[in-house]
């Protein structure tokens, strides 16, 4: 598939643009990447700060916040998920058209973060949903988000459209949706979602 | 209290009656709907009334909600007759996780209540730690508290205004012209304390590292600047017309109402009180400084919009006594060890003016390293329970703005 890189400089010097078919989608796909205008904490206001005049996440074509999942292409999870939040982020996440990518921001979104003793606080989204991308830091600065960005789009990069490293959203046997979880007795119902990082089962 | 005075008479179609009976339905389905199919209910639709009351669940993921907050408003057409504010989503137990940890564990948590502004949070709790044990506080140390205080308040007040505008449409522009001057403020907390919006940096008994020369004429060119950017701001916003018409008039709050509901900060100055704890309390050493406080008329959106840019000229005037008269010396009280810290059995309520209203803390203490009662007093929420009082009557927009007056974050709602 891979073309020869010597003769495609050369037939560039001749005005003659050679590409695959692959390339040139996931060039498409990474150089507009919209995010969902979407904060639930103290990260949103990074996340803010990262789309304004200083750090200029539009460089990286990503300054369209929507603020429907319908148009989003990204969820940027930035803050603490409690328990009541959870399953409207998760519904936010099924809602989204595939191919549809997660940042988890802060500390706080990998894994509950300072909160985490707190009986309100989601230990970690990636509990319900898969993750791409995660930014550590409480909050993360916008270099930060800016690297996951470029992680991301990287990702995005080696994506191939057939065969055995083709995307999550290009198999048809995956999930792009997950189960909603709901308010039990104790916790949410069910701990984890299938597919996704299963939680340690405790044994005492 | 009554509900019916907010609703403007040239807008009012129907007759007061026929509204009230229209409500007791809207408020009796709700209500029947929330105790059959608890928090998490799909809205309900009334279609036995003449145009159907309509409830919307504005929120919890609303672009202008300012983070997960949500509004079950019920609507007759475009107009809201009922709004009930539901919180609870960022709901991160900082109370309780405080209440098991020592003293100055709970000081970076202070940090993430009110993300905009930890500074005032850590000074607030401070002061309560510092009335809970008698510890006195070295001048230099309340000078650098008063910098770092009013610096907070204005990138709070211009980010408040910047996220108003962005709640009225204006997308983009005044937000970013606001960020600008505020990035401008968290180098300087940066350079300081190490972090941008997290700072963690006030302790019982003075602060955790000292300002530099080279700070503090930072600081001086900063603030020199900043009339500048309230002039460019102004000239921008203040008169512009659309502005005016969506704010003028829109969300007005009656002084008494204000008062009884516990609304404080530039929401109650802008009725007209003038209540600023600054003033009435004397807290650290705000009585050496020469401002004004900046009062409203009409209680409005555009009188709470007015009150937060003219705080914000003040806020530089106090800035320019205080890094003019900054003494040399300690910054921390030497008796004072953080480390074991036991403070006397007893109670203590510290309160200082944060940028969005009283922010207090009250503390039982058992002896113990850890407080037995820790309870925070939250600007935010105290000032959203006026929310229907303000919203009932106008359009669902106008919801929009109103909330967005309020300058709520919600990491402070809900805690």
């Amino acid at each position: 598939m891979a073309i020869d890189q010597e003769l495609k400089i050369e037939m560039g010097k001749q005005g003659v643009f050679v590409t695959t078919i692959q390339e040139l989608y996931n060039w498409g796909r990474r150089s507009s990447v919209w995010p969902m205008q979407f904060g639930l904490a103290c990260c949103a206001i990074e996340m803010i700060a990262t789309t304004m005049a200083r750090y200029d996440l539009a460089r990286f074509g990503a300054e369209v916040f929507r603020p429907s999942p319908r148009q989003a292409d990204l969820m940027i999870v930035a803050g603490t998920v409690t328990k009541k939040m959870a399953p409207q982020v998760v519904r936010l996440y099924n809602q989204m058209a595939e191919p549809k990518y997660v940042i988890a921001m802060g500390a706080c979104a990998i894994s509950g973060g300072p909160f985490k003793q707190g009986y309100n606080v989601l230990k970690g989204i990636d509990r319900y949903m898969p993750v791409d991308v995660h930014i550590p830091g409480c909050p993360p600065r916008p270099e930060a988000l800016i690297q996951a960005f470029m992680t991301l789009q990287k990702k995005i990069d080696s994506h191939h459209l057939t065969g055995e490293g083709r995307p999550r959203y290009l198999d048809p046997d995956a999930p792009g949706e997950f189960k909603v979880p709901e308010p039990g007795e104790h916790d949410l119902e069910p701990a984890s979602n299938q597919g996704v990082w299963p939680v340690p089962v405790v044994i005492r | 209290m009554s509900t019916f005075e907010t609703i403007p008479e040239s807008t009012s179609q129907t007759s007061a009656e026929h509204l009230a009976e229209r409500l007791s339905k809207s408020i009796t389905a709700a209500a029947e709907a929330d105790r059959r199919e608890g928090w998490n209910r799909p809205p309900v639709f009334l279609p036995e009334s003449e145009n159907g009351v309509l409830e919307v669940a504005m929120g919890p993921h609303h672009p202008s909600t300012h983070g997960v907050f949500r509004m079950d408003v019920s609507v007759d057409g475009e107009r809201v007759i009922r709004l009930k504010p539901v919180f609870g989503y960022l709901h991160r137990n900082h109370e309780k996780i405080a209440e098991g940890t020592a003293y100055l564990a709970s000081m970076p948590y202070t940090d993430r209540l009110d993300y905009f502004c930890s500074l005032t949070n850590n000074w607030a709790y401070a002061l309560a730690v510092e009335k809970l044990a008698g510890i006195q506080v070295p001048e230099r140390a309340e000078y650098i508290r008063v910098i770092l205080a009013e610096l907070t308040r204005i990138q709070n007040h211009a980010a408040a205004v910047g996220f108003l505008l962005q709640d009225m449409g204006a997308s983009g522009t005044p937000l970013m012209y606001a960020f600008r001057e505020r990035e401008k403020i968290l180098d300087l907390f940066e350079q300081l304390t190490g972090s941008r919006m997290m700072c963690n940096y006030m302790r019982f008994g003075g602060c955790r590292v000292d300002v530099t020369d080279a700070w503090l004429d930072r600081a001086r060119r900063l603030v020199a600047g900043m009339p500048q950017f309230v002039d460019e701001f102004e000239a921008l916003l203040t008169t512009n017309e659309i502005l005016m018409v969506r704010c003028q008039g829109i969300g007005a709050l009656k002084p008494d109402l204000a008062v009884n509901a516990g609304v404080t900060g530039p929401m109650l100055r802008a009725t007209g009180v003038n209540y600023d704890l600054r003033k009435v309390d004397h807290y650290g050493i705000y009585d050496r400084f020469k401002f004004r406080i900046p009062l409203g008329d009409h209680g409005d959106v555009y009188d709470r919009y007015m009150v937060r840019i003219l705080e914000i000229r003040e806020a530089v005037h106090i800035l320019e006594q205080a890094l003019k008269e900054i003494p040399a010396g300690p910054i921390m009280d030497p008796k004072t060890k953080l480390r074991g810290f036991r403070p006397k059995p007893g109670e203590a309520y510290g309160r200082i003016e944060a940028p969005k209203g009283e922010l207090g803390f009250y503390l039982i203490s058992d002896g113990g390293s850890n407080p037995y009662r820790y309870r925070v007093r939250p600007p935010s929420m105290i000032n959203l329970t006026v929310l229907e009082d303000m919203c009932l009557g106008h359009n669902v927009a106008d919801v929009v703005v109103i909330l967005g007056s309020v300058d709520i974050v919600l990491g402070e709602v809900d805690r």
